[in-house]
């Protein structure tokens, strides 16, 4: 027994420096504080979405930082203004990218007009508070210190002045890189994408200067969750581009101050993912995790063309709080990879009467059975007559639709009618906020998906029911400029007034039939039933 | 000359000089409020420590503007742009000022800003003034205006902190935010203040860290501290003061001064028991 111990302890200890010696060995300097820096340079600071160059193959250098902090006045959405602090004068802040072993000479000002004293804690700084401690800047002033980079990775920095997290909820933070020694390995394409949640008085979309709510901040009930620091800053024009066959590197950082963020991009599989921005890949990952206050690398090769939407997968969030972006690829499509639409039929399940079916196609062949079904199902009591014999109980929607009208006084109303282009630009935000997701920004819609609003027939020949179907919603099968759409359009909660507005701004756009919506006709269109789509043909 | 005439000039003479007389008076303590004593339990304290007491004194009604300071610059030339020395501002001192006697094309009614502390100091005591501790300014700041301490009332911390959010509010004139129940106006809304005391509560440049010394406030987990959690305004404000060296002039702040009950005494006016 003493022998088997004896033995046992010789074989551990064997085993132990065995691989004590391994380990030593795979990673001779894993110190890399000892790295010597050679010269000196100024940094390449960038503004979102882009990304300096890569460090490639350069030594460990002095290198000097330069960053202003600026209070300013900029925009969350259409129409609605947010005072953002920043870094470097946006959202998130410049991006800054280093090497490991260098050595950086940061200098932080603070502008004269600035109302606030500001700091910085970078999460790759290895110090107390992060540099938070030697960087607490007074207006009109700047503080320097230094750092060593010794952890390859991906970091955030941001502001810990006193509140905390009201200096992050206004937009203070950003992204550092520490890459490793030689670089990280080449791609064709690399951006910088950040989240951030954001808590104005208003409700999401309403319009003027929203001052920041503290109690929404601590109740962790964002109004806005946005990339890059407000709605659309990654969309339509703005949206980030590649072509077929290239790789894409994405620095995605989430600022907070509250929400985790499950980044994912529709229609994409990330081949790579730098887990929490560390050293450790993980492949073939649909939706990745990325903390508050941290980030990942995302890496994938674009093999087919079309938009992907980037979006946190915490859904509501991006399609009702902004968190939407887009990836634009140019290129040839790969039927292999993608096929699109092969073809489409009509679909009737087994336990049907067959019989029954073959008669309605013979009576009207070119109408699909379960349409016609709706059609001429027995008409239920008329919305309508109840809405008129008994206007003391209006349903929630018919409360909304008949108190709005109440609210402005009566010149205001007359103003707004009277003049087209104030009603074409708020037609404009509403658009933005509610309509653009599905039609795109020039009213383009999605092939095969959601129909066109340019020079669309169905709009300019109906005007009623587009009315309707953007009070009531629309499904089903609908032709559009010749083509075919089966999908669901929601009814939309939007007074009469930005109905009127929405629809004249798309009449009067995009090839349209010009023709002027006003809320009294919405107001007459609400009485109306929810159109069937085989009528709207 | 008419006799009867001349009695009555110099009747009427007589009331006039009596009544610039009590203008004289009156002049003195109009533009001056009277803060009566009290007690409060400041941002930073906690429920250990008694409150602290403010005695009765007097305070600026308006922060003080561009023309006055310019009258006061014209008696002082070492206090001019160009002339004070560099230990007593650094170079931003009236930076907006085009020269020595020229504020430019700003609103001589607006506040003097960009002026170090030492040169608000000296401004005040050339008036036979001070400048209030940091204890008395957060005692008056707590009013609105219809209540000494509102400071529970959502609706005043959500104006103090939209403050933060306007740029540029330097440019308004005085007077031009709201009068408080003392009768002072412009506590918050229109530009930081100095304190003679600004730097005696010191809060570290990081502001979460170690909740074991003994220093007074620092954020984060100095909320621990603080005598009123939602009370983000008055972080800020420490924040800020925390910042600052007696030397440095920002755009946003400016200073008024206070007065004693009893003149020539010009201590410290609070202290805790």
């Amino acid at each position: 027994m003493k022998r088997i111990l004896k033995t046992t302890t010789y074989v551990l200890a064997g085993a132990a420096l065995t691989f004590g010696f391994l380990s030593f060995k795979d990673d001779p300097i894993k110190d890399y504080s000892k790295i010597p820096v050679v010269g000196q340079s100024v940094a390449e600071l960038t503004a979102p979405p882009f990304v300096p160059k890569p460090v490639g193959n350069r030594a460990a250098t002095k290198l000097i930082v330069n960053m202003e902090i600026k209070e300013q006045e900029g925009e969350m959405a259409d129409g609605v203004k947010y005072t953002y602090w920043t870094f470097g004068g946006t959202v998130p802040g410049s991006f800054i990218r280093t090497r490991v072993g260098d050595e950086v000479e940061f200098h932080l000002k603070n502008h004269p007009d600035n109302k606030l004293p500001h700091n910085i804690d970078l999460h790759a700084v290895t110090g107390q508070g992060g540099g938070a401690a030697s960087s607490l800047v007074a207006p009109g002033h700047e503080k320097t210190f230094s750092f060593k980079v010794i952890n390859p990775g991906l970091y955030v920095y941001h502001c810990a002045t006193a509140p905390v997290g009201m200096h992050i909820a206004n937009g203070m933070y950003g992204l550092i890189l520490v890459e490793p020694e030689g670089g990280l390995p080449p791609v064709d394409k690399e951006y910088y994408i950040m989240q951030g949640d954001f808590y104005t008085k208003g409700a999401y979309g309403e319009e003027g200067s929203q001052p920041f709510d503290m109690d929404k901040a601590i109740k962790e009930q964002p109004d806005y969750v946005v990339f890059n620091g407000k709605v659309g800053a990654l969309t339509g024009a703005n949206a980030i581009t590649a072509k077929v066959g290239e790789t894409v590197r994405l620095f995605v950082g989430n600022g907070g101050p509250n929400l985790v963020s499950s980044f994912h991009v529709i229609g994409e599989v990330f081949d790579k993912i730098y887990l929490e921005g560390g050293e450790k890949i993980n492949e073939n990952v649909q939706t990745t995790l990325i903390p508050a206050g941290g980030s990942a690398i995302a890496e994938f090769k674009v093999d087919v063309n079309g938009t992907f939407i980037l979006v946190d997968h915490s859904i509501f969030r991006a399609f009702n709080k902004g968190a939407l972006g887009m990836l634009k690829v140019e290129g040839p499509e790969n039927k292999t990879i993608y096929s699109g639409v092969i073809k489409e039929e009509t679909y009737n399940p087994e336990s049907r009467n067959v019989e029954k079916v073959k008669d309605e196609k013979t009576a009207a062949p070119t109408k699909p059975a379960s349409v016609k079904n709706t059609q001429t199902a027995p008409a239920k009591p008329a919305p309508a007559k109840t809405a008129k014999s008994a206007p003391a109980k209006p349903s929630a929607q018919n409360l909304r639709t008949e108190s709005t009208p109440l609210k402005p006084a009566p010149h205001l109303q007359t103003q707004t009618a009277s003049n087209l282009q104030a009603k074409i630009a708020a037609g404009k935000n509403v658009f933005s906020k509610t309509c653009f997701a599905c039609h795109q920004s020039e009213g383009q819609g999605i092939p095969n998906a959601f129909p066109p609003l340019a020079k669309s027939d169905f709009l300019n020949n109906n005007p009623k029911k587009a009315i309707n179907a953007v009070i009531h919603g629309l499904s089903g099968d609908l032709t559009v400029n010749g083509k075919k759409y089966n999908s669901v359009m929601t009814p939309q909660n939007l007074t009469d007034e930005e109905i009127a507005n929405v629809l004249t701004y798309v009449y009067h756009s995009w090839g349209n039939s010009k023709k002027v919506i006003t809320a009294s006709m919405v107001k007459n269109e609400r009485k109306n039933k929810p159109v069937s789509v085989a009528s709207a043909h | 000359m008419n006799p009867y005439l001349f009695v009555a000039q110099k009747k009427y003479l007589l009331l006039l000089t009596l009544l610039v007389a009590t203008i004289n008076v009156r002049a003195q303590d109009s533009t001056m409020a009277y803060i009566k004593e009290g007690s409060y339990i400041p941002l930073y304290g906690n429920a250990d420590k008694p409150p602290i007491t403010v005695s009765s004194f007097y305070i600026d009604k308006y922060p003080v503007t561009n023309a006055q300071f310019l009258e006061f610059v014209k008696k002082h030339p070492e206090y001019s742009k160009s002339e004070l020395k560099g230990i007593y501002a650094e170079k931003n001192y009236l930076y907006y000022w085009l020269g020595n006697y020229d504020y430019g094309s700003q609103k001589g009614n607006a506040p003097v800003t960009n002026v170090s502390w030492f040169a608000a100091k000296c401004y005040c005591e050339c008036q036979g003034k001070r400048l209030p501790t940091m204890d008395e300014w957060e005692y008056i700041a707590m009013a609105d205006e219809y209540s000494v301490d509102a400071r529970t009332k959502e609706e005043f911390n959500k104006f103090i902190l939209s403050w933060y959010e306007k740029p540029q509010t330097f440019l308004n004139q005085v007077g031009s935010t709201y009068k408080n129940k003392w009768g002072v106006f412009d506590m918050h809304g229109l530009v930081w203040e100095w304190t003679f005391d600004f730097n005696s509560i010191f809060l570290s440049g990081e502001s979460r860290k170690d909740k074991d010394t003994d220093k007074l406030l620092f954020c984060g987990s100095g909320s621990v501290n603080a005598s009123d959690l939602m009370d983000y305004a008055a972080f800020m404000r420490f924040a800020f003061r925390g910042s600052l060296k007696a030397n440095f002039t920002t755009r946003n702040l400016g200073f008024r001064c206070a007065k004693n009950l009893s003149p020539g005494r010009l201590t410290v006016n609070s202290q805790a028991k």
